[in-house]
């Protein structure tokens, strides 16, 4: 009793019984599997996308994390086609001709900080790197988190209990005050303030809640079905468990980039981070040169601190939306 | 019992689950879900396991298709003119086991993951044991829901669960268990969840392909008129023992233990004149929870007697060609 792995379906059926039309089966030898596929995934794009744009409050975070994407990439064009770098680089750049900081004019909408640099060029520059961080920290967060969650919870016993354990022990770190002695352990830059959240994070919270929905799904029985089907344990994760946690991996993946974008605006506040600029870095700029709490320089916060704002109320409202499109039960109708 | 070779023996079959277990601290007591099952199934001799809830039925199935590990026991099964003892096999024989039983679930609702197509559904005991190429596969897959009453195929196959109502699902779950042309199939209460208008033809349905499929069932249910339908002998199980076996047609009518006489008389006759002779037992099912060393059905039985409180279960034995009963008042 050994496998062979290419051998043909044997004809078992009795011709008597089989009623398959020979057009319907000439059809299917024609038909290619993944085309098929492939239409199936776009419906139910098609579907969950109709699910999304039903509810506005997806629709405005949506807009928002479009709107700051579209600022990421016109800042290459504007600064090679338009803007003069002397003048304009967020970090180097210079207006010889104003007092600095420049309420907002013509030349500078936003204005200028203290140094004599635009700000509006400081606050689009940020932004793509904003963005990499959040993606980052996210991708990073549910891989790891999906990954756990789902090995944890099918395997259970001695694995189960070690990931959970470790779960608890990164939850009781204060993960701003940890980031902040690691940096003073050594250089704090965004690629690693990314790693540093998506793992704090994948092997925290996220993990403990992926691997609650996993036991819900392990329980099943199309788990057990696949089983007596001779499934493998590699099997039954990848193709009935993981696809079956993906909608809340998902939503997951948009709660982190809130808190990667958050994270990073503290830390450069304080001065923690190696970064030449970023949102966090213009405030830190505008306090250390004590504007901070001066209401007639509005300019140099503002746009940095609504920045923020906006975009983590985006990532997050965007994430509310598909909670609905996930759990039924959350839908209105 | 019968000439030809069984297709299952099971010998002795227990399963006993640890309730107070700690992490270095041994269970205490056991829930005694099945405890000393022993039976015999003839290939194209289907068999019933009847019993009420808790009684170790679904236990038993899941044991014979490896769902579970037995405590202790034996099951030989005859696959390929070759004895394999399913109970001792390892790695890739587990797999190749697998071609020849399969198991029907009870729930059509539960047992087609919603995130995957009829197609993938029906082809995953194919993919998974490496049967065939892609086109194969689909053509298989056609060719099943096709006998299984789902035509056009090609309107169905790339569907997803939800989009089938629950006798159409259940057709899937037999497609599925079907596709690789088992020897054995474990039902386990197939008809319980679906609608009495389509019960029946479902049951039909599966009736049809073991004839023609030379497929046996282990029927569980614990409807008697289902299992009248669907068996040639009938297993009634209480509290994770057998207490009365045999053809089924013999047990029905010359029902020996008292627990199949008052599941009998339990029965609903559509007569409203029929009197008869209602078998009374007290109480209700209770878990086999390290259960006394006396006899299951101590408590409720309406003959209970200082013998059987002072011996264990009673043995099963033959009291007339192939009925067996475990009663020492019988």
């Amino acid at each position: 009793m050994t496998t062979n792995k290419r051998q043909n379906a044997p004809a078992i059926i009795p011709s008597e019984l089989t009623t398959l039309d020979p057009q319907e089966r000439a059809q299917l030898r024609k038909q290619a599997l993944w085309r098929v596929r492939l239409r199936l995934m776009g419906q139910s794009l098609h579907a969950n996308w109709r699910l999304f744009t039903e509810n506005p409050i997806g629709l405005i975070g949506l807009s928002i994390i479009v709107f700051y994407g579209c600022l990421a990439l016109a800042h290459p064009l504007l600064m090679g086609r338009v803007w003069s770098p002397s003048i304009y680089h967020p970090v180097t750049g210079f207006n010889p001709l104003l007092a600095h900081p420049s309420p907002p004019s013509a030349q500078h909408w936003l204005g200028t900080d203290p140094f004599g640099r635009d700000i509006l060029s400081q606050l689009m520059y940020s932004t793509s790197s904003e963005f990499i961080l959040g993606m980052v920290a996210a991708l990073l967060t549910v891989t790891i988190g999906t990954a756990i969650g789902a090995i944890a919870a099918y395997y259970g016993g001695w694995v189960d209990t070690l990931f959970m354990r470790l779960a608890d022990l990164v939850i009781t770190l204060p993960s701003l005050v940890l980031l902040i002695v690691l940096s003073g352990i050594f250089e704090l830059n965004l690629p690693r303030l990314a790693i540093i959240i998506g793992i704090l994070s994948g092997f925290g919270g996220t993990t403990i809640i992926i691997k609650s929905q996993a036991l819900t799904i392990k329980v099943r029985t199309y788990v057990e079905a696949a089983r007596v089907a001779g499934g493998s344990h590699a099997h039954i994760i990848m193709r009935h468990i993981i696809p079956n946690l993906l909608p809340l991996t998902f939503l997951y993946m948009m709660f982190t980039v809130t808190d990667a974008i958050f994270a990073e605006a503290v830390l450069s506040y304080f001065g923690l981070l190696n970064v030449r600029m970023s949102w966090g870095m213009m405030i830190y700029t505008t306090q250390s040169t004590g504007y901070l709490l001066n209401m007639e320089t509005w300019w140099l916060i503002v746009p940095s601190g609504l920045s923020i704002t906006l975009l983590c109320a985006a990532f997050y409202l965007v994430g509310r939306a598909m909670d609905e499109v996930i759990n039924p039960r959350l839908r209105k109708r | 019992m019968t000439v030809t070779a069984p297709l299952v023996r099971v010998e002795g079959l227990r399963k006993l689950f640890p309730l107070n277990q700690g992490l270095l601290r041994p269970a205490t007591s056991f829930i005694h879900a099945v405890d000393g099952v022993s039976f015999a199934i003839a290939p194209g001799k289907s068999l019933a396991l009847v019993g009420e809830s808790g009684s170790g039925k679904t236990t038993t199935g899941k044991l014979l298709v490896r769902l579970l590990h037995p405590t202790d026991g034996q099951i030989v099964m005859r696959l390929n003119d070759a004895d394999v003892a399913v109970t001792t096999l390892k790695g890739d024989r587990v797999r190749a086991f697998r071609r020849h039983v399969q198991m029907i679930f009870q729930d059509p609702y539960e047992s087609l993951n919603p995130r995957r197509t009829i197609y993938d559904t029906v082809a995953e005991p194919l993919y998974v044991q490496g049967i065939g190429n892609v086109l194969d596969r689909q053509e298989r897959v056609a060719e099943l829901l096709t006998l299984v009453g789902l035509t056009p195929p090609s309107t169905f196959m790339f569907r997803f669960p939800h989009e089938l109502s629950g006798g159409q699902r259940q057709r899937v779950a037999i497609a599925r268990a079907l596709v690789i042309n088992p020897a054995f199939v474990v039902a386990d209460e197939p008809t319980s969840m679906l609608d009495v208008s389509i019960r029946a033809s479902v049951m039909q349905l599966m009736q049809r392909l073991a004839e023609h499929l030379h497929v046996t069932y282990l029927y569980i249910t614990h409807d008697l008129a289902v299992a009248r339908y669907m068996s040639d002998r009938l297993a009634v199980m209480y509290l994770g023992k057998i207490v009365e076996m045999g053809d089924t047609e013999e047990v029905l009518h010359h029902p020996q233990h008292p627990y199949t006489q008052a599941l009998l008389s339990a029965v609903p006759v559509p007569d409203p004149g029929w009197k008869r002779t209602p078998i009374e037992i007290k109480g209700g099912v209770s878990k086999p929870v390290n259960p006394p060393p006396r006899c299951r059905f101590y408590d409720r039985c309406p003959l209970a007697a200082k013998i059987c409180e002072d011996n264990d279960h009673p043995p099963l034995e033959d009291k007339s060609a192939g009925h067996y009963v475990a009663c020492y008042r019988a």
